[in-house]
Parts: C-alpha cells; structure tokens; sequence
C-alpha cells in the first residue's frame, strides 16, 4: 500500500479526502455553534447598552440582563438625514453595521465630511430609549451608537444622553483594538466616569464637545463642555473626540436630536 | 532518538528539560502578546495545547498516507481546520475572552510550535505517543505562558486573575504598578531572565559559544 505512496493519483486522492474531512469538520463546528455564538453578541450589546446608560452593573447574571434590557429598553431604526422613525424597519432584525456596507442603504463620506474615519456611513441607525422602571414609558436617557477611527482600530460604542438630549449620561466601547493600557484605558471607569453630565452642544445647537491635554481646568468656564484626554493616547483621544463631532453633527444624529428637541419628547 | 522513550518522558521532557519557548525560543509572538493578563494567558494555553495534542494526534494516525510532497499542505489543513473549531467554541463558550484574545486564537495556525510538533515528530510516531508529545509541548508553552501572566498582571496591575492582591497606590493601598509589565517588550526581558534562570537550574541547557571575540589588537603605527 505504501509502494504507491507518491504517485500523483495518491496524492490528489489523499489531498481531496483531508480537505473534505476538514471542511465537514469546521462547517459543523461553525454551524452548530452559531446560534450560541449570536446570542452571545446580543447579550454583550445590551449588557454594554445597559451599563452605558448606567442600569446595572456588571453584577447582572446574564438573565437578569437580559430581563431588564426586555422591560425597559425600546429599540427603533431612524432615518438619519430627516431625523424621522422609520417603522417599516424592524430594529431587531435591521443591523446597522452590515447597512454601512451596503451601497444601497449607505452614503459613501466625502473626506470633509468624515471626522469619524468610517469611509460610508448608513441611512438608518438604530437608537434605544431606556424607560422608567414603573413602565409609564417616560423617557429615562437616550442611547446613540457611536463609532469611529482611533489609532489602530475602529471603536464601536454607545453615547446615552438625557431627556435633554444635550447631558452625557455615559460613552463607553463594546468593541475596539487600541493599545491595552494606553487607548485602551477607553474602557477605564475611571476615565468613563469623567463623561458623565458633561453637555455636548453650544448654545447655537452646535456639537462641542472637547478632549482636552493637561486636564480640565474645572474653573473654566468651557469645563462642561470638556473632557480629559487619556495619558499616552493621543490618537485615540483625537478619534474619540472626532467621532462624537461626527456623530452629533449634521451627518449623524443631529437631525434626529433637533427633531426630539423641537416636538419634547 | 533509537531507544524508546517512556510515556512519561514523552509527556514531560518538554515542560522543562525541553521547554518549547524557553529552549527552542519558540511561540514567542503570542507569548508577548496575550500575558499581560493572567486570564487571557490561561485560555492562550489550553488552546494551543489542545490543538497541538489533537494535530499530532490526527497526523500521526494519517502518516503512513501522506505523500510527502504535500505534507506540510495536509499538516497545515489540518492545524488551520483544529484552529477555527476552537475558536468558535470560544466564542461560543467564553465571548468575553475570546474578545480579548481577538485574533491571537486564530495566529495558533502560524504558532511555529505546533508545525514544528506536526513535522518533527507526529510525521514518524504512532498517535498515542504523538498525543503525548502534543499535550506535553503545549504544557511547557502553557508553564511559560502561566509564568509570564503570573508576573506581568501581579506587578504590572496589581491583580490576579482581575481580582486584587497588591492594593494599589492609586486607589488608597501602597503599591506602585509597573506599567512597562502591561506593555509587550516586557515579556522579551521576562523571558530572558526565565531561560537564564533555566539554564542555571539546568547546565545541560546551556549552548557552547558559536565563536570568541579575538582580543582587541592596536594597529601598530
């Protein structure tokens, strides 16, 4: 059997076979694994959702997350140009992240236009409103997705605003590639705390929102409107700060959040 | 090799008489890579040494078919299908720190250690001992791995595992974090002082010089 162990007929076969055997093997792997696998997206996504906005901790069991992220959060895809709900879009079904790729349903960036350094940017988003807890549906804070370019990597997060759709409640990152320790420290709650009550709009309406060097001078009169950049991340600091200016501005949630301001709700 | 090494040998001999990072210099990459949490370096560890035990299991059980003209293909189509199983059981099983991990679950496939295993030794050994000699290579890179986790979060963070130990500075305790042990080039000098401190332990390890400096000598006027 090993005396024809090198001809070319042998080697094809034995090519074929390890290649079959192989690709069964990680296809079924791959494929009983996914339903898990998306689960555990989801659960991540409304765990961060939830701490960004400040609800629970990271104390909640994985049901006690998903419970509370069921009975107060309401998800609903907007139209990002006219600030408009579109209904037709189920926001559990509607990914956000998969439109930006898509040339029909995104907008590829003019290099002015682009602070974020996201390249296209997609007509709907989905938002979340997180609601009182004794269910009479009064508005608690608002969640934007938020994302862009860092030094190494695009970061994905969440910006919660109040009511007043101006003051910070949270801004924190579920999925990024900066340096640990350095760009990294994104995810510091220490750092994250710093953004809390900050106000993101001038009095014109105009996102300023500032990572500043040096710390903040809390006496200034621009302290609400700025935040300390992290040590040793300046360019993670710059994108951070760019991407909010992106994101707030006419390009993303502007139009949505002038609409809110204008109709109170 | 002629005599026949015991089971015993096979399993253990890479854990410190033939460590495959601190004699071979090895699989440094993701030794600098994923140990400046003592979690991730766990996780690190009982990948590679599950799909360096599996890959020398399968190749040693298909050797005697493999033409050698496309042995490292079959070698490497089998480490690459081992890896990505793996990977989505982490990601199935632990999102959190497959997160972490990132891409360092999937570079296993270039970990020099396992192709090394794979071609040195499973190519002419049957599985059983083939297994062994898997699982003990990947216990030696799992030793260095712990070690370098061990050091770089108890003195670089102050933690163990993400629970404290040495009360920080910072937050009201006495200790001063190293910050450059969160940092990759850390875990070069680590691994440095670890094979001297090896070789000391063990003066067979040590390497004859591959050449003397000849003494200095003054261009005469």
């Amino acid at each position: 059997m090993s005396g024809n162990k090198e001809s070319t007929a042998r080697t094809l076969v034995v090519a074929l076979v390890v290649s079959l055997v192989a690709s069964v093997f990680v296809a079924g792997s791959a494929v009983t694994l996914k339903p898990i696998q998306r689960e555990n997206r989801l659960l991540d996504r409304q765990r961060s959702i939830l701490a960004i906005a400040g609800v629970g901790g990271a104390s909640l069991s994985d049901r006690e997350a998903r419970d509370l992220f069921k009975q107060r959060v309401r998800a609903e895809v907007i139209h990002l140009e006219t600030g408009e709900t579109a209904p037709d879009l189920d926001p559990d079904v509607f990914d956000a992240l998969a439109a930006a790729k898509d040339p029909t349903l995104s907008d590829s960036l003019t290099a002015e236009q682009d602070l974020a350094l996201i390249k296209r940017r997609e007509r709907y988003a989905t938002v979340y409103r997180l609601e009182d807890a004794d269910g009479s549906g009064r508005l608690e804070a608002l969640i934007l997705p938020v994302r862009g370019y860092g030094l190494w990597s695009t970061l994905y997060g969440f910006l919660a605003v109040k009511p007043d759709f101006a003051t910070v409640v949270g801004l924190g990152f579920y999925q990024h590639g900066e340096t640990p320790g350095l760009g990294g420290e994104v995810d510091n709650p220490k750092w994250r705390a710093l953004w809390a009550g900050k106000t993101l709009f001038d009095d014109r309406g105009r996102p300023n929102i500032q990572i500043v060097k040096g710390g903040v001078d809390p006496a200034g009169a621009a302290a609400g409107h700025q935040v300390d950049a992290l040590a040793g991340a300046t360019l993670t600091s710059k994108g951070v700060n760019r991407m909010l200016v992106f994101w707030l501005g006419e390009q993303g949630f502007g139009p949505y959040l002038a609409r809110l301001r204008r109709e109170g709700v | 090799m002629s005599k026949q090494a015991t089971a015993k040998e096979v399993l253990f001999t890479p854990v410190f008489d033939n460590n495959p990072i601190a004699l071979q210099i090895l699989g440094i990459c993701s030794a600098l890579a994923v140990t400046s949490n003592l979690n991730t370096a766990l996780v690190m560890a009982i990948a590679l040494t599950a799909v360096t035990a599996f890959s020398n299991l399968f190749i040693a059980m298909i050797r005697n078919q493999i033409p050698s003209s496309i042995r490292m293909i079959v070698q490497m189509v089998i480490i690459a299908s081992l890896v990505i199983v793996v990977d989505q059981i982490l990601r199935a099983y632990a999102f959190s720190l497959a997160k972490q991990l990132s891409v360092f679950v999937g570079l296993i496939i270039t970990n020099c250690i396992v192709m090394g295993r794979a071609e040195a030794y499973a190519m002419q050994n049957p599985p059983w001992p083939s297994f062994l000699d898997g699982l003990g290579n990947g216990l030696g890179y799992s030793c260095m791995l712990i070690a370098l986790g061990v050091v770089r979060e108890l003195f670089g963070a102050g933690k163990l595992m993400g629970h404290e130990v040495l009360p920080l500075l910072k937050d009201g305790g006495w200790y001063q974090p190293n910050g450059l042990l969160l940092l990759p080039p850390s875990a070069f000098f680590l691994i440095g002082l670890f094979i001297w401190g090896l070789r000391m332990w063990k003066k067979e390890q040590q390497e004859a010089a591959d050449f003397r400096l000849a003494p200095q000598v003054r261009e005469e006027e």
